[in-house]
């Protein structure tokens, strides 16, 4: 367990060491729009070494790799949906920063909806049930009343 | 000084923290003045020990006193002293203590102005921040000893972290946590009233402007670590949605619902419930973040080191305090709708609306960040969730706060007022609508950019029409109190902050290239010529500077320095270098140079124009003066000795 | 019951970080799982370390299973796992083969001089370029793949006594058990 612990320590300090020393890496553009594809992917890509970091801007040995593997992927004509299939097919769902929907995540997906839904409908109780109440306790302080607003 | 004397001074403070946590609520159940009197003295002399042991610890830092662990792991004899300050707070055990520090900084604020509340219910509050003391002070005496010693005693240390050493970073932490540790003041008023049956509004008042403080606080430490983070890594990015940026924002939401609900249950009586519930939740979203940071459950950049003990301790901590107080609002809070009914259209609905889009808001940053987590637990796979989830949900979720934000003012308490909000409506919607037409030709027809151009237009619109419609209406010297004068201040960042999130994203510009010296690079409407790099130094590094000099149509903008530190330890770091402006921030940041021997020939940068970045930063800092401002209003000063000695009557009778 | 469910709902959150402090204890929190776990290996041809006028492919290794593991000279904690691997390797029940990663080919063969050569076989990937293949983000990472060409383990870090322990041994033996 402590030798894990060492280990993890050691690649933690590798990628801290290189947060740094940032991945600046002029790479063969075709054109600007193409060089926009790829830093809109790569930011979208986490980098499996150093986790904390997109594949944009992970200076990791497999991050240069991947880097100049997507570019050429792009080269030979493949979309960005097959790019991240490529991707997924190797290092697993884990790489997308953005949550494919499956099975699996349509609770993540879907939660908030839920959530707001959920929520709406208590508001929405409630309302009606202040009005049907309408109760009203005797209060300390001041108030505002219609009068004034503040 | 011996560290020594720095921890006996930490279980010193735990015993007091325990006396002033137990006895008054003891002697407030009991109606023992005696021991409700503790109070006070116990938090004063709490807060005494922990300063020194604070103070003990700066001074071993500043002394170079490596014979103490944490100063030999976190400093070295070539650290700046305004450094070594920060060390202090720079790692696990030390930034707990500062948390402490705070903490005390807030119950000593609260123990002085709280003088002219009831006693029982002063001494409760002040009893509730004594457990929260007691659980972080056992806490550091148990797991987290920053005064462990080192022996033999090591020459030099190891160094900060190289990413600490940068002013911004300085700023951040205190800040931050004094933000945090602030909505411990909301939970201990709503404690303290769940404790005592006060379920009238008055606490509420009292509690405003302590809330509003910290929820500005709160702001600025999020500001400043988002600025900080432009600054200093280099992407060019000012938020990653990362877990422990969460762990911040989290709270910062639930505060904000929570402002704007004890303004309704403060005026209205209405909502104390819900109240009650987001001052528990506020406070609980910090803790959660100090969770989270430090039991390594969740991979993040922020984390420091994880150790599965620490992680218990602080999730035992979390179970007893939050679930403690969920199980007292369950048994004692307001059943009873209480306080003025009001229409479907009028402002306690807008605000209800709006509370409920933070709180989902929160609940989705929540369920995203915790999500590879459950992932884990039901076998679903690693999965990653990161900023294309909260994103694209978050602005969605803001969607309709942005619509109504205008209309709020203009609505009435109870009921609203239909004409005035056909104005509002036309004259906002106009002039955003005009202005988003007009700059579509200026971006490029950019959807994002003229997003942020209408939403710009419609909030600020509707915050001057407001403005001016109190200048017409009120004769002088009444106008703008200082609670509306926070609210339209704070609107007002609310549309800055969007235009320069959606203006900054859709317009910058960004390239990576490699330039040999005299080369010229265009990039968004700004020429970048590289002028060579050089050799140089400073108290703690070597560095390869750059020169780069920018202009635009010919006419010279600036002349830019990034550099590539090595620190002594070995570390590199890219200092980038930015020429901020209120339009646009020009950002160039070193890469590597093409030749590994020779930095005076060509080197890879990467170049950068972000329009309106600082409008992001504007906004916040607009954000929380509207706060500061908020909290300063008289309505809130204990000086109108005739209303509390009503609330003093009323609560006695009641007691 | 309405008042209850931010306790309840609580509680199921401490629920969940209670299981996540103890899922920490036990697995490597930066591990990514295998996307290729029991599906065949990605096709290979990579040249013999020592002989790279020889090219192995992963046809000419089915029919026997084997452990390939990855291993590079910069990599130090490859230097913490090869004695495990090297008292390990005559009883392991499988060969042991090593895949050279990212590796100057003279910096491989110093390295193996210098810390010993448990290896049955030897191929070098020197771009790296099929390791992406495997997905391989860094070294050391085994792979225990079967006769008909198979992954059925992957573990990511360095193999010490105890992983090889609880989780190797037990791996190679469940696979042995079905097809010998």
């Amino acid at each position: 367990m402590m030798r894990l612990l060492r280990i993890v320590m050691l690649a933690l300090l590798a990628c801290a060491g290189m947060v740094h020393a940032q991945a600046i890496e002029p790479m063969p553009f075709a054109n600007h729009a193409q060089e926009l594809r790829f830093q809109h992917l790569t930011q979208q890509l986490r980098c499996p070494m150093c986790q904390n970091e997109t594949l944009a801007d992970s200076n990791a040995p497999i991050a240069r790799d991947l880097r100049n593997q997507i570019l050429k992927l792009m080269q030979q004509g493949r979309s960005d949906d097959e790019i991240r299939q490529y991707l997924v097919a190797r290092y697993s769902d884990y790489i997308l920063y953005d949550p494919p929907l499956k099975a699996g995540t349509v609770l993540l997906w879907f939660g908030p909806l839920l959530i707001l839904l959920g929520g709406g409908g208590v508001v929405l109780a409630a309302l009606r049930k202040r009005k049907r109440d309408g109760g009203e306790t005797t209060t300390v302080g001041e108030l505002a009343d219609n009068g004034e607003d503040w | 000084m011996t560290p020594e004397l720095g921890q006996l001074a930490l279980i010193l403070a735990l015993l007091l923290a325990l006396a002033q946590g137990i006895l008054p609520l003891i002697g407030a159940w009991r109606g023992n003045r005696a021991l409700m009197a503790v109070a006070r003295p116990a938090a004063t002399g709490q807060a005494v020990f922990v300063a020194f042991a604070f103070g003990i610890l700066v001074w071993a830092f500043l002394h170079f006193d490596f014979s103490v662990q944490y100063v030999a792991d976190n400093s070295n004899l070539e650290l700046p002293w305004y450094y070594r300050i920060a060390a202090v707070w720079g790692a696990h055990e030390g930034s707990l203590l500062l948390w402490i520090l705070i903490l005390n900084v807030w119950t000593v604020a609260l123990a002085a102005f709280s003088q002219k509340l009831p006693e029982v219910f002063a001494s409760r509050v002040l009893a509730v921040m004594g457990l929260i003391a007691v659980g972080f002070l056992a806490f550091i005496i148990f797991t987290s000893n920053p005064f462990g010693r080192l022996l033999p005693m090591p020459g030099d240390g190891a160094d900060l972290n190289p990413v600490l050493q940068d002013p911004g970073m300085t700023f951040h932490p205190p800040v931050l946590y004094t933000g945090y540790v602030g909505f411990s003041v909301a939970f201990a008023f709503a404690i303290a009233g769940l404790l005592g049956g006060e379920l009238e509004q008055a606490w509420v008042r009292w509690a405003r402007p302590w809330t509003n403080v910290a929820w500005a606080f709160l702001t600025l430490g999020i500001v400043a670590g988002s600025w900080w983070a432009y600054a200093e890594l280099g992407w060019g990015g000012w938020w990653f949605w990362d877990p422990v940026e969460n762990a911040s924002f989290m709270p910062w939401l639930v505060g904000l619902g929570l402002i704007h609900a004890q303004a309704i249950t403060e005026k209205r009586g209405s909502l104390r419930a819900w109240t009650i519930l987001l001052s528990i939740f506020a406070f609980s979203l910090s803790l959660l973040g100090t969770f989270l940071v430090r039991s390594g459950v969740l991979t993040s950049v922020h984390a420091f080191a994880s150790d599965p003990r620490r992680g218990v301790f602080i999730l035992a901590f979390l179970t007893i305090v939050v679930g403690g107080s969920l199980l007292l609002y369950a048994l004692r809070a307001p059943r009873v709708a209480g306080g003025k009914a009001f229409q479907l259209l009028s402002r306690e609905t807008v605000l209800l609306i709006g509370n409920l889009m933070f709180a989902v808001a929160a609940a989705m940053v929540l369920l995203g960040t915790l999500f590879p987590l459950v992932g884990d637990a039901l076998n679903l796979g690693r999965i990653s969730v990161g900023p294309p989830y909260f994103g694209f949900l978050f602005p969605l979720l803001m969607l309709p706060v942005v619509l109504l934000l205008p209309f709020g003012p203009f609505l009435r308490w109870g009921k609203g007022d239909s004409p005035m909000l056909k104005q509002v409506l036309l004259r906002a919607g106009i002039a955003a609508v005009a202005c988003a037409i007009v700059a579509a030709f200026f971006v490029d027809g950019k959807l994002k950019a003229i997003a942020g151009v209408a939403s710009l237009v419609w909030l600020t619109v509707g915050v001057l029409l407001y403005a001016i419609k109190r200048w017409r209406e009120v004769p002088r010297g009444r106008r703008y109190p200082a609670e509306m004068a926070g609210m339209l201040l704070a609107h007002l960042g609310v549309g800055v902050f969007i235009a320069g999130v959606l203006l900054s994203e859709s317009l910058s510009v960004t390239s990576d290239v490699r330039m040999a010296p005299g080369q010229t690079q265009h990039i968004g409407s700004y020429d970048f010529r590289f002028d060579g790099a050089h050799r140089t130094t400073g108290p703690n590094w070597k560095a390869d500077q750059g020169v780069v000099t920018v202009t635009r149509d010919g006419k010279p903008v600036a002349v830019m320095h990034p550099q590539k530190r090595t620190y002594l330890r070995g570390q590199v770091q890219t200092e980038s270098a930015v020429d901020a402006g209120i339009f646009r921030d020009l950002y160039v940041a070193l890469g590597e140079p093409m030749d590994a021997g020779n930095i005076e020939g060509a080197w890879s940068l990467r170049l950068y124009t972000k329009p309106f970045v600082r409008w992001i930063w504007g906004g916040g800092i607009l954000m929380m003066l509207g706060g500061f401002t908020c909290a300063a209003d008289k309505r809130f000063r204990l000086k109108r000795t005739a209303a509390v000695r009503e609330d003093l009557v009323l609560l006695e009778t009641r007691a | 019951m309405n008042r209850l469910l931010p306790f309840i709902g609580f509680m199921l959150l401490v629920a969940l970080f209670g299981f996540g402090i103890w899922w920490n204890t036990r697995h490597d929190p930066n591990a990514i799982p295998t996307p290729l776990l029991d599906k065949p290996a990605p096709a290979f041809s990579l040249p013999k370390l020592y002989e790279p006028a020889q090219t192995v492919s992963k046809a000419d290794l089915l029919g026997q299973p084997y452990l390939l593991n990855v291993f590079a000279s910069w990599c130090i904690e490859c230097g913490v796992e090869h004695p495990v691997l090297e008292a390990a390797a005559p009883t392991l029940g499988v060969k042991l083969v090593g895949y050279n990663y990212k590796d100057a080919p003279a910096d491989a063969k110093g390295w193996l001089a210098a810390h010993g050569n448990p290896y049955a076989l030897l191929i070098a990937d020197e771009s790296g370029q099929t390791a992406l293949d495997f997905g391989v983000y860094g070294a050391p990472e085994s792979f225990l793949i079967d006769a008909k060409g198979v992954v059925r383990y992957k573990h990511i870090g360095p193999i010490t006594p105890d992983v090889l322990a609880t989780k190797l041994r037990p791996a190679i033996a469940a696979m042995l058990k079905e097809a010998p």
